[in-house]
């Protein structure tokens, strides 16, 4: 008796893990093609990050990397109502994107190395630098480093931290900073408006947006130190679509809206703003 | 041992004395509570900015009720997988064959004597890595698989205990009558120890429901994500709302805590069954009876 | 699949240092927190039994109120209100900040359930104990230290040893705390490595060198302090 029920315990399991990998997945080869046919894409941003993907209570996503995505799709031929955003978490955006659960990810996702063999890569569309945001008040932090002796927020499943204190910056340079772990973001704001920290590190566009939700209390300190090149996320191998994705993200730039997308979500933050397209990086 | 029996009734003197030390006590707790509130008050706490935000409907139809809802979802599902993992491992552990007693054994006492929140950590991270990362696991499967191998490993001790403690000559005389064992389990001794053991099992679930609130670390949507992280972020709220939510997991689990001690008198009432209530089990190791004290740790 | 997510064990001697220092935090949290909360849950269980009604109902309010809190948001409130928004601290650095936070946060929960083992081990202590002090004229305060705490103490070896386990097990939830454990260390080498199961148990390793040893530790003394009775 005993073995029969261990047998329908793991038959069980095996069930509940098979639940867990059911995905979507449409029958077009590309995205491209889908775009077409369809008149349908779903596309993944973040829903917590102010300024590039926000979810709104009334269920709404705004931010840059949204109005990008909707740029691209009505690119594609795709409208707005025919878009579906999708949360895409940092540690979800790879198996999203291999599942077919989404068909593009546009939420910061920079182009690694690491990440080539996973995803193939459109653009960057944009140059972000991971940058320090600080109290309004605080002028000791001007360069990284003066970051040296100061508390530095660390976000649990972040790198930014690292950069600083271990040296993998365009500087080179190990700085020592004092780590205060904390869960997330917003965790970090309030310890930074608490002096609980005196620095909070991560992409300038995404401290940028934090820096206009909380208004004249924190700033970003202008003072970067690493390269973020921004990438349209597509399932490896999708280079039909690729291709296409970086033809409008240069009609993006040539065509005024991605200073004036800029210029809608970040204007009056401290945010140096890139100018031009950043120089793109082929498909692969 | 009733704690009346520690002191006599007071005389005068020791009314006098008794008074005398209400008196105090009560100075010492107004004190304490003087001090909690100043400060609050102090800190800008107790402005009515920071609660007029509970008064609102959208409040609670917006962040609490949904976070609630994601918190009872995460702990029913978990609760029943728990259940059944308990009863499997439970039985398996008291099994004829000593490979299946000696799996269900180590099964039971590895997921008792490691952290449940390293066991959601791997839940969350291991499947999307041995799979090459295409496989991902939502928060809320990592939170009810965490819960349900921990808790279950827990319910298994107890299902065991419950049918360790129906007397032997409940199972003696129906092997004597010519049960089979499957029918000795089934007809005699399970329906004996679920009596014994279900203020344990309810008492479990205080544990499991206070455990739902792990899902804060990998940002499950539960009652403490919603109302700490998202509500709280929008009021600059922080404290009043750690107040207002601690105070619904206490009313929660003081419910779950009564139905428990109400179960407790009925099985020790219990004519239906020959066994007494059993206790949460004790650590791996401390071995013992336990006293019950630890069953919501 | 990927291989070196199965046997690669090779990261957990690259980061044995980071590792060690985690245990270590665990291990000075644990014992910390145990003290404090071993006198805090006796002083809740004189309470608990004192004469004075308003002192019993305030033992028990504290204990009903706090042991149903999920430790998670009794931490929370520690380290991101008390010391965050309202800015008590402990000390103007981070680490010893956080750290003295996490104690108490765990300390006055674990207290409770210290309380409630104690006061369960009074119950078995015998009438006859309690009601031979008092002929002898003892005090309410001298039966309690000399002859019922002391036997209580005993009879609940066991059950504090599980306590003492589940707290050294409560101690990763300090991650929300802003201070790091083993566990806090466990979660940056799954982002580092991935969520591989040589990781994971290590981990579970390490974490069972602490608890099962105890465990047993308790077993033994338990049986050999046992009240004959």
């Amino acid at each position: 008796m005993q073995i029969r029920q261990v047998g329908v315990a793991l038959a069980a399991a095996g069930a509940m893990i098979a639940g867990l990998t059911a995905c979507g997945g449409g029958g077009a080869t590309t995205v491209l093609q889908k775009a077409k046919d369809e008149k349908k894409l779903v596309i993944g941003v973040k829903y917590d990050q102010p300024g590039l993907g926000l979810k709104k209570p009334d269920g709404t996503v705004e931010g840059f990397d949204v109005d990008v995505a909707k740029y691209i799709a009505g690119k594609l031929g795709v409208p707005e109502s025919g878009i579906e955003f999708k949360e895409a978490r940092s540690a979800n955006r790879e198996s999203f994107l291999k599942q077919g659960q989404v068909d593009m990810v546009i939420a910061s996702y920079s182009i690694t190395e690491a990440r080539k063999p996973q995803v193939t890569f459109s653009g960057p569309y944009y140059l972000a630098h991971q940058d320090s945001l600080i109290r309004a008040d605080d002028s000791s932090i001007t360069s990284l480093d003066t970051l040296k002796g100061k508390k530095v927020c660390q976000v649990s499943g972040s790198n930014s931290w690292k950069n600083i204190t271990e040296g993998t910056n365009k500087q080179n340079l190990k700085v020592e900073a004092t780590l205060v772990p904390a869960g997330g973001y917003d965790e970090c704001i309030a310890k930074l408006k608490s002096s609980a920290v005196d620095v909070v590190t991560t992409d300038d566009t995404i401290l940028a947006g934090f820096a206009k939700r909380e208004g004249a209390s924190v700033k970003v300190a202008g003072a970067p130190f690493t390269d973020e090149k921004y990438g349209v996320g597509l399932k490896k191998g999708d280079l039909e679509t690729c291709n296409e994705i970086n033809k409008i993200i240069g009609e993006m730039w040539s065509d005024g809206t991605a200073a004036k997308l800029l210029d809608k979500h970040f204007a009056g933050t401290g945010l140096k703003m890139e100018t031009a397209a950043p120089p793109a990086e082929g498909c692969a | 041992m009733s704690t009346n029996v520690l002191f006599d009734a007071p005389g005068p003197r020791a009314r006098l004395r008794n008074n005398a030390l209400t008196l105090l006590s009560v100075a010492v707790l107004l004190f304490i509570a003087y001090l909690v509130i100043s400060t609050l008050g102090e800190k800008g706490q107790l402005d009515a900015a920071k609660w007029e935000p509970f008064l609102r409907g959208d409040t609670w139809t917006g962040f609490i009720l949904p976070g609630l809802v994601g918190t009872l979802q995460a702990a029913v599902v978990a609760a029943v997988l728990a259940v059944i993992f308990g009863v499997l491992f439970g039985l398996g552990r008291l099994s004829d064959h000593r490979v299946i007693r000696m799996v269900c054994g180590g099964v039971v006492e590895f997921f008792r004597a490691i952290p449940l929140l390293i066991l959601i950590f791997f839940v969350q991270a291991g499947p999307a890595t041995l799979s090459g990362y295409t496989m991902s696991v939502p928060a809320f499967w990592a939170v009810v698989i965490g819960l349900t191998l921990y808790n279950g490993s827990v319910l298994a001790e107890i299902v065991r205990a419950g049918i360790l403690a129906v007397p032997k000559g409940q199972s003696e005389a129906a092997y004597a009558i010519g049960l089979r064992k499957s029918q000795v389990m089934r007809l005699v001794l399970v329906p004996q120890a679920t009596t014994a053991m279900m203020p344990a099992i309810v008492s479990q679930m205080v544990v499991l429901l206070k455990d739902t609130a792990l899902g804060w670390i990998i940002a499950y949507e539960d009652l403490l994500n919603a109302g700490l992280k998202q509500f709280a972020v929008n009021y600059g709220n922080l404290i009043p709302s750690a107040i207002v939510l601690a105070l619904i997991y206490v009313l929660i689990n003081l419910a779950l805590g009564a139905l428990a001690h109400r179960l407790e008198r009925r099985s020790r009432r219990s004519r239906t069954s020959a066994a007494g209530p059993v206790a949460a089990p004790p650590a791996v190791g401390a071995g013992g009876a336990g006293t019950g004290a630890t069953a919501t740790l | 699949m990927d291989t070196s997510a199965l046997f690669d064990f090779s990261p957990l001697v690259q980061e044995l240092d980071k590792i060690l220092l985690g245990f270590w935090a665990t291990i000075r949290l644990t014992l910390t927190s145990a003290v404090i909360a071993l006198v805090l849950g006796t002083i809740l269980v004189a309470m608990r039994v004192a004469p004075t009604p308003v002192l019993r109902w305030a033992g028990a309010a504290y204990v009903n109120v706090v042991r149903n809190t999920p430790l998670t948001l009794v931490l929370i409130l520690c380290a991101l209100g008390l010391s965050d928004t309202m800015q008590l601290t402990f000390s103007g650095d981070p680490t010893t900040n956080y750290f003295w936070w996490a104690v108490a946060g765990l300390s006055v929960y674990t207290a409770t359930f210290v309380c409630e083992a104690l006061r369960s081990g009074i119950n078995t202590v015998s009438m006859g104990q309690a009601e031979a002090a008092r002929a002898i004229g003892l005090t309410f305060t001298q039966t309690l230290r000399l002859v019922v705490l002391p036997q209580a103490f005993r009879s609940v070896i066991s059950p504090l040893g599980s306590i003492l386990i589940a707290l050294a097990k409560n101690t990763t939830i300090v991650i929300v705390a802003s201070y790091l454990d083993a566990a806090a260390q466990m979660k940056q080498m799954f982002d580092d490595y991935g969520g591989t199961i040589p990781i994971f148990l290590g981990f579970a390793f390490g974490y069972m060198v602490l608890t099962l040893p105890t465990g047993f530790l308790f077993g033994w003394l338990a049986k050999r302090l046992a009240v004959a009775r």
